[in-house]
């Protein structure tokens, strides 16, 4: 156990080490960042000037443990447009994201759940085929076209809730749903599947043998069980919604780290873009560290290699 | 010589085997029409659309759709002919993925059946570099490479790639470690056999379905990765017939022009959800012990 944790951290820093070695060279090998810097007037002595105290002139390796030193620490420099520190722009963002992430779990965790219960119990019903087809649409549909139908359909047309950036509760409901719609059927489908599966145990004929009620049976015999790949499967959601906000974030102006990485890219603005990306980087890894920790916890019947 | 009548005969029967199961098998008829019309489309673009997919027209903008037989899907802003550009934008989905997916799919497998094969520090390389790709989100890892390489198509095919090929190696090599143990393998070695001829004749062609059935189920998941990289304005140059393109093209309009962001969206909504079904169809198919993977 204390082998696996380790060897998955292990894993879990090359991989950001990795990442930050390669935005650090994407800002490198896209041109002089001192030039960015200086102002049109400048001579070449300012020039020289600024490489030195920007630390250009050193050997690229001593500039990468530099960078990686000061990464560390939270310090990735100064935004180019608003020349306020990166940290403190992605400090502002990151409640935004956050929020939206955990409204958009909650949904699909809501609704997912009890709506692939309910399929495997009402098997080949109606319902269990609007699921399917609810299910099928959620993981084809690209996100942000999604999107903006329902801008289309709620914001313009019916004119019932707000279609873009943050404020009430009535914000959440278009950019939470379209976040959580993959999620949600992947839940659904996990839900029906493992709760089928449990549901065709020995240990579930015996409690309906022993004359329990059938609400008895599928909410505490079998949901219990059909639980353990949900939580799972749900922790890496939660990574990947921390992350998939990108597009949503866009599309309905919500003012998180999704959108302020985009906005970087496309300032060209590298400070902002190796604080939101390595940020990201490290909460992605975490988050599927503490699923994977979580995941032999919950289930010990489960050996590692 | 006796040697060779033998593999054949296996050879022949199994392809009879094949055809019998084929012929009693429910063949996914809507996903393969409607995957054959998108690679008419794509290989066809220039023939089948009426009108160039760049020119603009002014007099003739902002038709709605169904209004007249000149622009049966309307024209945009620009004046430009709607359906001419899905029909490109089938060619520009079905170029990309292809290639993406093809570059991505090779070096998966080359690295996947080496690292299989050979284990060893080259293996543990391999796929430590693996792990650390798929250890992020796609879109992540696209928008990375996008900002180190730029924009542009072969940019775009980069980014899809570096996502994709870990995948496939890590797959492939699960598949290799097995094969590696059987007897025809550890015999072939014993008769002096190089690793290459083994790679090659022996392991590969039992890794043909793993390949087959991953590659379904991604093009899917390469075709959001494109459409949405290019929706962001971080994949192909703006105004290109592409369909993320054409709903971000449309979206400030929305009011307006509803046509513009809507059929480019339900042509990629539906071509996904073919390839998805398809890629469903294929595995069951093939290798229902792939199900829970």
């Amino acid at each position: 156990m204390q082998r696996y944790i380790l060897s998955r951290v292990f894993q879990g820093l090359i991989a950001l080490l990795a990442l930050s070695l390669i935005i650090f060279m994407s800002v490198h090998l896209s041109g002089d960042p001192a030039l960015l810097l200086l102002p049109p007037e400048a001579t070449t002595a300012d020039y020289e000037q600024l490489r030195e105290n920007l630390g250009l002139d050193r050997p690229i390796l001593v500039q990468y443990g530099t960078f990686l030193l000061n990464a560390v620490q939270g310090d990735f420099g100064h935004s180019i447009t608003t020349r306020r520190p990166a940290r403190d722009v992605l400090l502002e963002r990151i409640p935004a994201t956050l929020q939206l992430a955990a409204v958009g779990m909650l949904l699909a965790v809501l609704m997912g759940v009890p709506l692939g219960i309910l399929s495997a119990v009402k098997r080949d019903s109606l319902l269990d085929k609007g699921c399917k087809l609810f299910a099928i649409a959620g993981i084809g549909a690209p996100q942000f076209w999604v999107a903006i139908m329902l801008i289309l359909l709620f914001g313009a047309i019916l004119q019932w809730l707000p279609t873009y950036g943050r404020g009430g509760p009535s914000h959440f409901v278009l950019p939470a749903f379209v976040l959580a719609w993959s999620i949600m059927a992947g839940m659904m489908r996990l839900a029906r599947s493992s709760m089928l599966e449990v549901l065709d145990s020995e240990f579930v004929k015996f409690a309906r043998v022993k004359g329990l009620t059938e609400r008895l049976v599928i909410w505490k015999h079998a949901l219990r069980n059909a639980m353990i790949p949900l939580i799972t499967f749900g922790g890496i959601s939660l990574a990947g919604l921390l992350n998939g906000a990108i597009v949503v974030e866009v599309v309905f102006a919500w003012p998180g780290v999704g959108r302020l990485m985009l906005e970087g890219v496309a300032q060209r603005n590298f400070p902002i873009v190796e604080a939101t990306v390595l940020t990201s980087g490290f909460f992605y890894i975490l988050t599927s560290l503490f699923v994977d920790i979580l995941y032999v916890y919950v289930d010990p019947r489960i050996r590692i290699e | 010589m006796a040697q060779q009548t033998a593999v054949t005969e296996v050879r022949v029967s199994r392809l009879g085997q094949i055809q019998r199961r084929i012929s009693e098998t429910k063949l996914p008829w809507v996903p393969i029409v409607i995957l054959t019309i998108l690679l008419v489309c794509a290989a066809l673009a220039p023939q089948l659309s009426p009108h160039d997919p760049t020119d603009k027209d002014v007099i003739n903008s902002r038709i709605a759709p169904f209004e007249t037989s000149q622009y049966p899907l309307g024209t945009d802003i620009l004046g430009r002919d709607m359906l001419s550009r899905l029909i490109f934008g089938a060619r520009t989905t079905v170029y990309i993925s292809l290639v993406a997916l093809g570059t991505g799919m090779i070096v998966g497998t080359v690295l996947g059946l080496i690292a299989g094969y050979l284990g060893g520090i080259i293996g543990a390389t391999i796929m430590r570099i693996a792990d650390a790709v798929m250890g992020f989100p796609t879109i992540l890892v696209a928008l990375v490479i996008v900002v180190l390489l730029g924009q542009g198509t072969e940019n775009i095919i980069i980014a899809v790639a570096v996502t994709v090929w870990a995948r496939f190696a890590r797959m492939i090599r699960g598949d290799t470690l097995s094969i590696r143990e059987r007897d025809y393998v550890v015999l072939a070695r014993i008769a002096g056999v190089s690793p290459p001829v083994i790679i090659l004749r022996h392991i590969f062609p039992n890794v043909v379905n793993t390949l087959m059935v991953l590659t379904s189920l991604q093009v899917g998941q390469v075709i959001l990765l494109e459409a949405s990289l290019s929706f962001l304005g971080l994949g192909l140059a703006p105004g290109s017939p592409a369909w993320g393109i054409m709903v971000s093209e449309g979206r400030n309009v929305i009011l307006d022009m509803w046509w513009l962001s809507l059929f480019p969206g339900v042509a990629i909504t539906i071509v996904v959800m073919a390839f998805n079904f398809f890629g469903d169809w294929l595995r069951d198919y093939l290798d229902p012990k792939l199900r829970r993977a």
